[in-house]
């Protein structure tokens, strides 16, 4: 980064940490938060769309519509996170390449599964064998982005489902006896009014998706855990920057960067609550009202 | 004119596709100096890497390198995450029946126990490896109690804040970590395990020959040793 980093071993303290923090492993691992940021940025509205499909299936006439977006929520939030993680991401790209396997290959005759091995013919192998890195690594992020907004839309389909169902009963009946059909009332009455009752919620799960992001490492990515165990480890002469074991300090990094964003997003979301409140027949709501009063 | 620009794009896509056909994916630990590590530009680095180049050149082969959790690196090779294992893995029956290797390009060495007193029970005590390694199959053997972690820094870290009494790993891991830590010291004695260090490819992958041939060819000129010298001192063994 700087000139005089090329022999780090003649710096003095201050200089020794300028070039140390800023090179090409410190680099990799700065930019491994925007991964974290990215999958923040994807998940949520994703998730949000997932848990939006399900609650409203969840209200639906149809029998078969109801029990899938009640058997989706039920089912993905009595699974243990941890378990989902591991065991979807594995059957997702098992899927993919399964699929791929019976449409390109259907001559092959080896047995797919030999053990502990899952082979399938090379046209199938998702992503191809020779592609370049970025596209292995990009498809593992969208494997996990996949499983993040499942579990996180199964969530927010429950907060969801129940947010519908605590808009005020007249306001819909009203909007009934003004000759609205179902599908109006739901989309002009029932899903404007109801991010108010939805929002304590999904704040909720936002705070609990981000504490979930370091999960991202048992999936193989290199985000932002992995490079502080990377960094943090104890380093001999072999590399530039000797240093003893600093994993404390880089996980108490992490533990900072974490605390500073889940205040910034309390104090988002707190603000997003005030104006959400505005007309509302709420306790904020008539607070709201009394005070421009 | 849209579509004109799309399939052109589309074209150099293909073309450079085709002209990757013969990528060869390296996968390697990246946490196992001086094997392998990531260095402080963030790249692949250290005796395998230099080794593998060297090997990828002679063979005329385009290779690319990946790193892999220790403890899924067989998996991840099987499954064709990666088409080579290159880890400082020690070749053993139980391994040859999921993969085939190569001959070793390091020669069988010795595994030594590290702790913080001359003292430290070697035949009673914890003794700290590496998950799936020959180390820790041998302690697990032995009277000691075995305490398995993830990477080799995490087995010494465990040396250091008391909860192991000793770790047991590859010499040419530990000697290093052992000269510049006045706390820590080489203990008992080395022992021999494993049938030397090679690279390890899917059963059945006709690059086989090709990686042999090109370590033959680079043992037989010195280069190999030359390398080996210059990665782990002038006491290490040769070929």
């Amino acid at each position: 980064m700087f000139e005089y980093c090329t022999d780090p071993s003649t710096l003095d303290t201050a200089r020794w940490f300028g070039c140390y923090l800023t090179n090409g492993a410190h680099m990799l691992f700065y930019q491994s938060f925007l991964v974290v940021f990215a999958l923040l940025a994807v998940t949520a509205p994703v998730s949000l769309a997932f848990g939006f499909a399900a609650a409203a299936a969840s209200r639906s006439h149809v029998p078969p519509l109801a029990w899938a977006g009640k058997l989706y929520t039920a089912m993905v939030r009595g699974v243990p996170d941890i378990v989902f993680f591991l065991f979807f991401v594995l059957v997702l790209d098992q899927a993919i390449e399964y699929a791929r396997h019976r449409i390109s290959c259907p001559d092959w005759t080896d047995p797919i599964r030999q053990g502990a091995n899952f082979l399938v013919c090379p046209e199938a192998r998702t992503p191809a064998g020779n592609a370049p890195q970025w596209v292995h690594e990009a498809y593992g992020f969208a494997l996990a982005v996949f499983t993040y907004a499942i579990v996180f839309g199964a969530f927010c389909g429950n907060v969801l489902f129940g947010a519908m169902r605590a808009v005020p009963r007249p306001q819909l009946e009203t909007a009934e006896a003004y000759g609205m059909s179902r599908r109006q009332v739901f989309w002009r009455v029932l899903v404007p009014q109801m991010w108010i009752y939805a929002l304590p919620g999904l704040s909720n799960i936002w705070m609990i998706l981000i504490k979930a992001t370091p999960l991202l490492f048992l999936l193989g990515i290199e985000d932002i855990v992995y490079w502080a165990r990377e960094l943090g480890g104890s380093r001999t002469s072999a590399y530039q920057y000797p240093h003893p074991d600093w994993r404390f300090w880089y996980f108490l990094g992490l533990l900072v960067f974490y605390l500073c964003f889940t205040r910034v997003s309390e104090i988002v979301l707190g603000r997003l609550t005030r104006r959400l409140s505005h007309g509302q027949a709420t306790a904020a709501g008539e607070e709201l009202r009394k005070a421009a009063a | 004119m849209k579509y004109l620009i799309l399939t052109a794009s589309l074209l150099a896509i293909s073309a450079g596709a085709a002209a990757a056909q013969d990528v060869v994916r390296m996968g390697t630990e990246g946490a196992y100096p001086p094997y392998n590590f990531i260095n402080d530009n963030g790249e692949v680095d250290g005796f395998e890497r230099a080794l593998g180049d060297e090997l990828c050149a002679r063979a005329e082969l385009t290779c690319e390198w990946v790193t892999n959790d220790w403890d899924s690196i067989i998996p991840n090779l099987t499954s064709g995450n990666y088409d080579t294992i290159i880890a400082g893995m020690s070749i053993t029956e139980e391994r040859e029946e999921v993969v085939d290797f190569t001959q070793p390009y390091i020669p069988p060495a010795s595994s030594l126990f590290m702790a913080l007193s001359e003292d430290a029970d070697l035949a009673g005590g914890v003794i700290a490896a590496q998950t799936n390694t020959i180390q820790a199959g041998y302690i697990a053997a032995s009277g000691a109690t075995l305490i398995e972690f993830a990477t080799p820094d995490e087995t010494v870290a465990a040396v250091r804040n008391g909860e192991a009494d000793a770790v047991f790993a590859d010499g040419d891991y530990l000697l290093p970590i052992a000269d510049e830590d006045a706390d820590l010291m080489i203990v008992g004695e080395p022992v021999q395990l494993g049938g030397g260090v090679g690279m390890a490819l899917r059963e059945g992958d006709e690059r086989l020959a090709a990686f042999n041939a090109a370590i033959t060819a680079m043992k037989e000129d010195g280069t190999l040793n030359a390398l080996i010298l210059e990665w782990f001192g002038p006491e290490a063994a040769t070929w």
